[in-house]
């Protein structure tokens, strides 16, 4: 096993690189991604490599971006498009929920669109406004688009080449707080397919769910608890939809109670839905309702204020504890 | 705006051959088009509205859920559609039904569609290019200039051979033209260079709201603002739309870029099957209009080349011919299978589709145990 340790938004680059190399139909498309190499570096030195038919400086208009890509993929491309900012990906929300989740359905499978929507999102930056949404559930409640995202290096490098390798178009949410970070990206075979989830740390009083950004949270939260004697199980969901349940229904089945996070505001959420399908599968094994910790149900909020926006181990604990009292 | 601006005619409303000065570049290429051609041309023609007018008439006899009439568009849409090469590949909207007739699509499967059964009907790689209705409005004009750029990418465009360049035409409305999409997609197309041809019909009407209110300018105007040329032509002559929109696509596959024509042109029917036109506008306006008719036109023009009244005979019954058999096999048109649903949401499995479809399945097979 050849490991190297690595940001995940340079393992981001190397999975885009890969895939790049490995297959010419893939191309990349955005604003600011050559020349600058993407507003976060993510398309690094690829323009040089590859050339300005395959790394494409947009005009600046998002629905034009993704309306384009579905044109290219009518021609057999894999467009990657990158949205500068999760805010910013609205004025393209029509081509991808209205054509791009709809066309293989209207061609009746005549046609496969193999489009990668690479969304960085989340908050933890301090910006303003726009800059550090979660809008993953507008995605994942349409028909015809799968959503994951990643919460490792590892995972970066492996499911960016995996979600361009699908024949279906893939929302591919990047949480911008983790983009720095570094850690072990194993660069010869992915450890898990694409729509895993996966138990990231065991546990036996209670489990935590999340993905993304939240799941180094729920990390720490769990590390917090063991210092006082708690066992939490943390499960990274990384892909939004399909969900895979079964390692989230055996993990309740074990610990008996379950508590889910993101930053996204929490009415109509991830949370609701995986709440609503533990309490199907497992509703027997549960000691307490399934809690959710999630962001509030209010427009992001100005900069110096997300930290009490977003939920943070402390929140986390608080939910274990509500759960735990039952 | 008509009187100000230079419209591209060749054909005269009573027939005659009249090119109007901005023409002179494009009679050229039919000139040369003989007695045959052009009853080919009209022979388009009154198919396409055959078929409309018999859709129009099953959609009333409830065995459509929508139509959208083609009626008085036919010399827009034939004119510009056998102006493509088969190389050609072709985005309409969703009133291009003559387009669709010339590049081989069965009007069964536009009926097929407008019924309920599908939300396409045809194999765009079998019909000559001619891609799926788009129905929301401008959508489709970038799902072109993405597909022109990739023209580029493949090196199959501006190769110097015109019988193998690729050209793509896109079909839109004057109300696309206050979309974001259709404007994103002529930014892209300048930015590119693309080997595209945006096909604007001015019908005149968006549902009820006239194209006055669309724009304070003639359309064609707007292309030189996205840094292209703009051609307005009389969307009524057949032959000035087949020169103009031929000249174009081969300036477009010769790496000239894209480029803008609006056919002036009227849609004498309804919107849809849904709408009623009385509500908002006059009975002389559409009586100005239908004294335009493109059929009518160029029909006039066959008479003054002395063509007789058998050809035309001829070509009305074929076409009555042609709306008879739509009847009849519309009428045997089955149900699609509840399967159809579930089963392209996805190339690749996805398991709630699949655990839901097992489970519709097992709840239908339960009330047949009842039953």
């Amino acid at each position: 096993m050849t490991t190297t340790s690595m940001p995940l938004a340079k393992a981001l680059n190397a999975g885009l690189r890969r895939a790049m190399e490995d297959d010419p139909k893939v191309l990349l498309m955005g604003e600011d991604i050559g020349r600058l190499g993407g507003v976060f570096r993510i398309t690094d030195g690829l323009l040089a490599t590859f050339g300005e038919d395959r790394v494409l400086d947009t005009p600046l208009a998002e629905s034009g971006i993704v309306g384009t890509a579905i044109g290219l993929a009518l021609r057999g491309y894999r467009p990657v498009c990158e949205i500068q900012f999760d805010g910013f990906i609205w004025p393209g929300f029509d081509q991808i929920t209205s054509q791009l989740a709809k066309l293989t359905n209207r061609l009746e499978g005549r046609q496969s669109f193999p489009v990668v929507i690479r969304v960085p999102y989340g908050g933890h930056i301090g910006s303003i406004e726009h800059h550090s949404e979660s809008p993953e559930t507008y995605f994942a409640h349409t028909p015809g688009l799968r959503v994951v995202t990643p919460s490792t290096p590892n995972d970066g490098y492996w499911m960016i080449q995996q979600a361009i390798s699908s024949p279906d178009p893939v929302i591919f949410f990047e949480p911008k707080s983790r983009y720095w970070p570094k850690g072990e990206v194993d660069l010869d075979q992915p450890a898990v397919p694409l729509h895993a989830s996966r138990v990231v740390r065991t546990g036996t009083d209670a489990t935590l769910i999340g993905y993304g950004p939240m799941v180094s949270v729920l990390l720490a939260a769990a590390e917090n608890a063991a210092a006082e004697g708690r066992s939490l199980e943390v499960v990274d969901l990384r892909s939004l939809s399909p969900v895979d349940w079964e390692p989230v229904v055996a993990s309740v089945e074990k610990t008996g109670r379950a508590v889910v996070a993101h930053e996204a505001p929490g009415f109509l959420g991830m949370g609701a839905e995986i709440a609503a399908g533990i309490t199907e599968r497992a509703f027997y094994s549960l000691e307490a309702p399934v809690l959710r910790v999630t962001g509030y149900d209010v427009p992001y909020p100005p900069a110096k204020l997300e930290k009490l926006y977003l939920p943070d181990a402390d929140r986390v604990l608080d939910a274990v504890d509500r759960a735990l009292a039952y | 705006m008509a009187s100000t601006d230079p419209v591209v005619r060749i054909l005269s409303h009573d027939g005659a051959l009249a090119p109007t000065p901005p023409a002179e570049p494009y009679v050229d290429r039919v000139a040369a088009l003989d007695e045959q051609a052009l009853l080919g041309l009209l022979t388009d023609m009154v198919r396409t509205r055959a078929v409309d007018v018999e859709a129009a008439n099953l959609q009333r006899q409830g065995h459509l859920a929508l139509w959208a009439p083609s009626y008085g568009q036919e010399a827009a849409q034939i004119g510009s559609g056998r102006a493509t090469r088969p190389q050609d590949a072709i985005f309409p909207a969703y009133r291009e039904h003559g387009v669709a007739l010339v590049r081989g699509v069965d009007p069964l499967d536009l009926v097929r569609m407008m019924r309920g059964l599908t939300h396409s009907g045809w194999d765009p790689a079998e019909h000559g290019g001619f891609r799926q209705y788009t129905l929301v409005i401008g959508s489709q004009t970038l799902h072109a200039t993405g597909y022109a750029m990739g023209a580029q990418f493949d090196k199959a465009t501006a190769t110097g051979d015109p019988e193998r360049d690729e050209a793509v035409l896109v079909y839109f409305g004057d109300g696309a033209t206050a979309q974001g999409d259709t404007n994103e997609a002529l930014v892209f197309a300048s930015s590119y260079n693309t080997p595209q041809v945006f096909f604007l019909q001015n019908n005149h009407w968006a549902i009820s709201v006239p194209v006055e209110r669309q724009s304070r300018t003639p359309l064609y105007r707007r292309a030189a603002g996205f840094g292209m040329p703009g051609v307005q032509v009389d969307g009524n002559d057949v032959l000035a739309v087949l020169a103009v929109t031929g000249a174009l696509l081969d300036d477009a596959r010769a790496g000239r870029g894209p480029a803008l024509i609006e056919a002036l042109t009227y849609r004498v029917g309804a919107h849809t099957t849904a709408d009623d036109p009385t509500r908002y506008r006059t009975a002389e306006e559409l009586a100005t209009w239908t004294e335009r008719d493109p059929i009518l036109r160029l029909r006039r023009h066959l008479e003054g080349r002395g063509v007789g009244r058998e050809l035309f005979e001829g070509v009305d019954a074929e076409a009555a011919d042609l709306a008879a058999d739509l009847r009849r096999r519309v009428l045997t048109l089955q149900d699609p299978p509840v399967s159809l649903m579930f089963a392209h949401v996805y190339q690749e499995a996805h398991p709630l589709v699949a655990a839901e479809q097992a489970w519709q399945a097992e709840y239908e097979a339960s009330y047949g145990e009842q039953a």
